[in-house]
């Protein structure tokens, strides 16, 4: 048994419609996702600022990912329209700064797709932690 | 060295405070030296001819200016170089200033002299710079009288002109020119061909000498919230002594993120930065995303124009497949 084992920290924006009970159907139909991913209600995925993405990482998040509505099933008709074009941006530009791109998704996951859910979280967090510690985005103040 | 010549400038705006037309006007101010220059607001003709100045060190954007200016009474004037006239119209998109109290007239620009590289070519004790045709006259106290030609020591965005089209104007003083250059993100592409680590110590070491004076948010016309993020004296990191590599980080990426889609490219940014760092770096990568993700656009081109951030298509691109696509084409 491995006991020194790299655990990421993980922080899952979810948009309340969507994807937060997309999660809860992963729990209803009990589908596992690592415990290490916290998930953050936002009204809409469309409310994540990017300085939100930032904090995150600078109090010690190793990964972030969005989840939101499938583009055309926002609650609120164009929410995460802007979202897609916010994200490709802000990602776009981590990555130009030098940031490893694995370390941010953005992924749509319905109500309806708890098995989704449940399988993105997987594999997104094995991505994260092969990665290993996030070092370029950390704030060593915030280190407990 | 710039064809409209002071005495031009100076002509026009008496000849407008004369008959009426405008009651303030905007130009810029003699200081000590030639390099100092002072945008200034002249209200009569004596004060234009003791104090105005135009020389290639007269770089500065006037159009976020006229935010707080064009309240006044009366109308105000100002010159527009290319440039400033983009900015101009992405302010009126945005309805920060009122159209109508502004008097708009044109003028040409052939570059601006970037003293901060004429700065490090000597020791010290810069006496005087003399625009003189396509040379550059420096007397100094220790290296005597030098000469260097004016195209090697433009301001970058000059050397990168991307137009030299004056998109808003009542008036023309010079011809307007459909001069377009494409070179503007030469550089982007090569920091977007490098390796992440590579790229990462470059930012590092860049960013690192940020000395926070928020300089590049001051003068930046596409910054004119009342109210700015970066001005909260809870956050703890409102100056340089309270930061680490994370906020060095994060002012720079939430400040070009706040005027992606808005920012004109006119260099200001970086023409300001006491440190030398290359700002327009970032404001070109967002504009060289954008106009591959979501099609060509220039900031204040029209005005009216809505702003890609602030707009969509239901075919956007998916962010996993807009990451790192500049360095793999």
């Amino acid at each position: 048994m491995q006991v020194n084992e790299f655990k990421p920290k993980i922080v899952a924006f979810c948009c309340n419609w969507c994807s937060y009970a997309g999660a809860d159907l992963a729990g209803n139909n009990r589908l596992n996702y690592p415990d290490n991913v916290k998930i953050i209600r936002v009204p809409c995925s469309c409310r994540v600022n990017p300085m939100f993405i930032l904090r995150a990482f600078q109090r010690g998040a190793d990964g972030v990912i969005l989840c939101g509505c499938h583009p055309g099933d926002c609650h609120y008709t164009s929410g995460n329209y802007y979202t897609r074009r916010r994200m490709a941006l802000l990602f776009s530009m981590l990555e130009y700064l030098g940031i490893e791109k694995e370390r941010t998704r953005v992924e749509w996951v319905s109500a309806a797709e708890g098995a989704k859910f449940s399988a993105t979280m997987n594999e997104f967090c094995e991505q994260v932690a092969a990665l290993g510690e996030n070092k370029r985005l950390e704030d060593l103040r915030c280190k407990q | 060295m710039q064809t409209v010549t002071r005495n031009q400038l100076v002509e026009k705006a008496k000849e407008l405070l004369n008959n009426g037309t405008v009651t303030r006007v905007l130009g810029i101010k003699k200081g000590e030296f030639s390099y100092d220059l002072t945008p200034a607001v002249f209200t009569s003709a004596e004060e234009l001819e003791k104090e105005f100045e135009f020389n290639g060190f007269a770089a500065a954007n006037f159009s976020k200016y006229l935010v707080k200016l064009a309240d006044g009474e009366g109308k105000i004037l100002v010159f527009l170089k290319p440039c400033d006239s983009y900015s101009f119209n992405q302010l009126l998109t945005e309805h920060r200033f009122n159209r109508e109290n502004v008097y708009a007239v044109g003028i040409e620009c052939d570059g601006f002299a970037d003293y901060k590289k004429i700065e490090e070519e000597f020791n010290d004790g810069i006496k005087s710079v003399e625009f003189n045709g396509e040379k550059i006259e420096v007397t100094t106290l220790y290296d005597g009288k030098k000469e260097l030609a004016f195209a090697d020591y433009m301001l970058e965005r000059c050397k990168n002109c991307k137009t030299k089209k004056i998109a808003a104007f009542d008036e023309l003083l010079t011809e307007n020119s459909d001069e377009t250059k494409n070179t503007r993100f030469e550089e982007v592409e090569k920091l977007e061909a490098m390796t992440p680590d590579e790229r990462y110590a470059f930012w590092r070491n860049e960013l690192s000498r940020c000395i926070r004076c928020n300089a590049c948010r001051d003068v930046c016309p596409a910054c004119t919230c009342e109210k700015c993020v970066f001005n909260n004296p809870d956050s703890g990191v409102e100056n340089k002594a309270i930061q680490n590599s994370f906020e060095e980080n994060m002012f720079h990426i939430i400040r070009a993120f706040h005027v992606a889609g808005r920012c004109t490219d006119c260099g200001e940014c970086s023409r300001v930065c006491p440190q030398h760092i290359p700002l327009h770096l970032l404001n070109r990568k967002f504009i060289k995303d954008i106009n591959s993700f979501y099609g060509e656009y220039q900031a204040g081109a029209e005005v009216g124009n809505r702003a890609p951030l602030v707009n969509y298509t239901k075919e956007d691109i998916e962010p996993k497949d807009a990451v790192g696509r500049g360095s793999e084409e």
